[in-house]
């Protein structure tokens, strides 16, 4: 066989980043092998992220539609049961499908999967130790460029550490065998939002404690308020700007206690704690410091060039290692733009259009720039509202919380950013971001034909509402 | 038969420019030798005369870029009538019109309402949006810019009644406000070449250089002396009149021989080290600053001097100067006396290190001898490059040239 250690790119890392890169560098022709810690493929996403919680978040959202809607349609159901054991093995299997899915993809594309944890002793040089063997069976693979795509891990508090069972991170809240009767979440985030709204529609009291004044910090406010407004109405508790200090036992009861900012003492009781505040950089064992990797010293994020390469000559990185959004669009998108770079092509991501999502129910959806960060660069915007109980689908759909909101200049009318609350968000957005990768003004959207009826009417009106002159609103 | 117009070659540097204004209507008959479009350069522009009889027909717009070479209008020789003229004419407007529909498709909908309301031309507007297209934004800007030139010629007139009263004064700005977006008080006008070549320039030079100016005086008041005694005498057998300019251009190329630094330029961790004596003497002309160069000053009398100068001056004014006139200058002197500058700091032209400052000669009050007595005073600034000359030298250096002009005589000893 030909020397299966000689590598034109060696990827570290199978999530969105790692394989995706994977795979476009085989589309250009360069050997490539990629190296996973993990038994299976797919990362943080696909195994412990973005998917699982989808998977939840959908059966979750059915049992509650169940639960709540079916008299209003004319349907009567018994007894609802609910088997969680059952629950967790459909996003188990969803999680499975995927993941072999990345498996097939990699042999297709003919690139080499090695499995165990790497490090990188010299430039050009990749160590692998399969997991649970000594060192002494380890791989070494050589390699002109190297692609670190490790990604990210929860952050733990040093006050509040992690034990898998009372305090938990995102991982173990995918696979609680039981629904718990008191959950408190740390972190109104999207992952908290995210996991509290799955418990709490299967049953769950959840309480959400968070240190800044409104949920989802850095997102449009109107968003915020309606989100939580929304989920208010579902049950869930909120502490705004309240700091957790630790655990605490009561006789058998555990509870969270944490100080508001009047400074009154809170104790919350919790059966289990989902600690959700944050993610940090993940490199354990590639051994940078030694390369002579430079990190961002307060975020310790890996600092890379223009070409996603760091100060060690011939190791790139990308994804959550690096600066910005830590989420797994952007992490694919320098992937391409990383290994296209490497091929002399022109790869680029614009990091002004990078969609965020909150996959609540109703969902939360952005692109571009909030309001307050136009206010701030003294940028002068119009804006364009409409709420989704004046759209037809969303009538139709029993769906009518939220609005869609357009932020545009205020002279060129160029679309600045994009705000929404309501069903299915998370696609409705699309429209937005490719609208804005193309400059296109508020006037582009508005005189751009909407099918009807659908939800993506709300982004024609909120368009036409920019310029005060909405149909379907006032 | 037709024959081509072409972009002239204009020197040996330039390889293209911008075609900025055709000074003829296509359909016209130009006859050989007539000037029939501008050149801009990053140097200098030029009028460029047709080479032959013929009617016109453009087939390059304004503001285009072209290339030496590049074909940019026919001349149809024979028939001067405005029938021919008036049948090309009608030719190239539904061809224009065909061209414009078949980019309909391309242009997005704001866009597209965008032209026909302010009735533009997509084919006319710089596209600054993904792949070159036209974004709602780039029409605002082209209707301001329409809106601004049929504003200029109206706002004339109501300009002189508005002066007596507060109310007509009022009606005024609404008479150049544009048509439809009324808050928008602000016009967009995109920089000729040349602007933007000198703003490149500037910049390019301040941020990879590390200058400092400084500063001292000279007393003109020999040099004052000279030029009244003989002023008569230089016309008469030179036929040009004996300016300032030659006194510092001599001064300035003895200080330079003194201070090869002043003369160097810098290239990356080198120094290059020039022994000719190129000096650039700034002009400003209504398109912008430039710098015709005295080549090898030192070989030059008084007289020659100022014979280039003066024809620096008029051809640039004709738009006649060909940009090869504008390089390899390896100082520079920049007068803003004439306008009626007391002190400045002028910027070295890159690669140029050293750049010197002239300003308005004005009677002060001085003390000579214990007593005060009044004498033509200018002051002199000397920006350097402080990577390759010293405060020492750069003070030497104005020094010398202060001691050349306040005792000429050192000039003529060679001292």
């Amino acid at each position: 066989m030909a020397d299966d250690t000689k590598y034109d790119l060696i990827v570290i890392g199978s999530g969105p980043g790692g394989y995706v890169a994977a795979i476009r560098s085989a589309q250009l022709g360069m050997k490539t092998a990629i190296i996973e810690k993990m038994e299976t493929l797919g990362g943080t996403c696909l195994n412990i992220g973005c998917i699982p919680s989808k998977a939840l978040l959908d059966s979750s959202e059915f049992y509650q539609k169940i639960q709540k809607e079916s008299t209003a349609h004319g349907i009567g159901i018994p007894k609802v049961n609910l088997d969680i054991a059952e629950l967790l093995k459909r996003k188990d299997s969803v999680v499975t499908s995927f993941t072999s899915g990345v498996e097939s993809l990699m042999k297709l594309n003919k690139i080499a999967v090695f499995h165990g944890a790497a490090s990188i002793p010299r430039a050009g040089t990749v160590v692998v130790v399969p997991a649970g063997e000594n060192s002494g069976s380890a791989t070494e693979l050589s390699a002109s460029r190297i692609l670190i795509a490790t990604g990210s891990v929860p952050v733990e508090l040093p006050f509040l550490k992690f034990d898998g069972t009372t305090v938990v991170s995102s991982t173990e809240a995918l696979s609680f065998d039981r629904v718990p009767e008191n959950l408190a979440v740390v972190g109104a985030g999207a992952i908290g939002l995210e996991l509290g709204s799955v418990w709490m529609r299967l049953g769950a009291k959840v309480t959400v404690v968070e240190l800044m004044p409104n949920i989802l910090p850095g997102w449009d406010s109107q968003v915020s308020r309606t989100l939580q407004r929304e989920l208010e109405k579902e049950g869930m508790q909120f502490h705004l700007g309240a700091k957790v200090s630790g655990v605490s036992k009561k006789g058998k009861i555990n509870l969270l206690t944490a100080e508001t900012a009047k400074g009154e003492k809170l104790e919350i009781p919790a059966d289990r704690v989902l600690v959700a505040v944050g993610r940090r950089v993940y490199t354990d064992g590639l051994g940078l410091e030694a390369l002579g990797v430079k990190r961002d010293e307060k975020s310790g994020r890996v600092v890379v060039d223009e070409r996603y390469e760091t100060s060690a000559k011939g190791v790139f990185a990308i994804g959550d290692v690096i600066e910005g959004p830590m989420l797994a669009h952007k992490a694919e998108d320098e992937g391409i733009a990383a290994v296209e770079r490497m091929a002399n092509i022109h790869g680029h991501v614009n990091y002004g259009t990078v969609p965020g999502v909150v996959y609540t129910w109703p969902e939360a959806a952005m692109v571009g720039k909030t309001e307050d960060s136009l206010k701030q660069d003294g940028v002068p915007y119009k804006k364009g509202n409409f709420p989704f109980r004046l759209n037809g689908r969303a009538l139709a759909m029993d769906a009518t919380a939220g609005f869609a909101k357009i932020l545009a200049h205020e002279t060129t009318d160029r679309i600045l950013g994009v705000h929404i609350v309501g069903p299915w968000a998370s696609d409705l957005i699309a429209e937005a971001v490719v609208a804005m990768e193309f400059s296109a003004s508020a006037e582009d959207l508005a005189r751009t034909m909407h099918a009807h009826p659908t939800l993506t009417e709300v982004m024609k009106e909120a368009a036409l509402s920019v310029d005060g002159r909405a149909i379907h609103s006032k | 038969m037709s024959q081509e117009v072409k972009v002239p070659s204009v020197g040996e540097s330039v390889s293209s420019g911008i075609l900025s204004t055709w000074l003829k209507q296509d359909g016209d008959y130009v006859t050989q030798g007539e000037e029939i479009f501008e050149l801009e350069t990053d140097k200098a522009t030029m009028a460029v005369p047709a080479p032959a009889n013929g009617v016109l027909k453009i087939a390059v717009p304004k503001d285009t870029e072209v290339a030496i070479g590049q074909v940019v209008a026919h001349l149809e020789e024979g028939a001067a009538g405005k029938v021919a003229g008036g049948a090309a004419a009608a030719g190239e407007s539904a061809g224009s019109r065909a061209s414009a529909a078949a980019t309909a498709e391309e242009l997005s909908p704001a866009v597209r309402r965008l032209v026909a309301d302010h009735g533009l031309d997509p084919a006319s507007i710089a596209g600054t949006g993904k792949g070159g297209r036209i974004t709602k934004e780039d029409v605002l800007a082209a209707a301001d810019r329409a809106a601004a030139g049929n504003a200029k010629s109206s706002s004339a007139p109501t300009a002189g009644t508005a002066a007596p009263t507060a109310v007509a004064q009022q009606s005024a700005p609404a008479a150049s406000k544009t048509p439809q977006e009324g808050g928008v008080r602000q016009r967009r006008v995109p920089m000729t070449t040349l602007r933007r070549r000198i703003a490149e320039n500037l910049v390019h030079s301040k941020q990879s250089a590390a200058h400092l100016t400084t500063f001292n005086e000279v007393d003109m008041s020999a040099v004052m002396e000279i030029r009244k005694k003989y002023r008569d005498q230089f016309e008469k057998k030179h036929g040009v009149r004996l300016g300032f300019m030659s006194f510092f251009i001599k001064a300035s190329q003895r200080a330079l021989e003194a201070f090869p630094e002043a003369n160097a330029f810098v290239d990356g961790t080198d120094i290059l080290y020039n022994d000719y004596y190129n000096i650039g003497v700034a002009s400003s002309t209504e398109r912008g600053l430039i710098t015709p160069v005295v080549r090898d000053a030192d070989r030059k009398s008084f007289a020659d001097i100022e014979r280039e100068i003066v024809s620096f001056t008029t051809r640039a004014k004709e738009k006649k100067l060909s940009p090869d006139e504008l390089l390899g200058g390896t100082f520079t002197i920049s007068n803003g006396g004439v306008f009626g500058s007391m002190l400045s700091t002028p910027i070295p032209n890159p690669p140029q290190s050293t750049i010197l400052g002239m300003h308005a000669i004005q009677d002060r009050p001085m003390a000579v001898d214990g007593q005060v007595v009044i004498r033509p005073m200018m002051y002199l600034a000397l920006t350097y490059d402080h990577r390759i000359l010293d405060g020492r030298e750069a003070i030497g250096f104005l020094v010398k040239i202060k001691n050349l002009i306040e005792d000429p005589a050192q000039l003529m000893l060679d001292l």
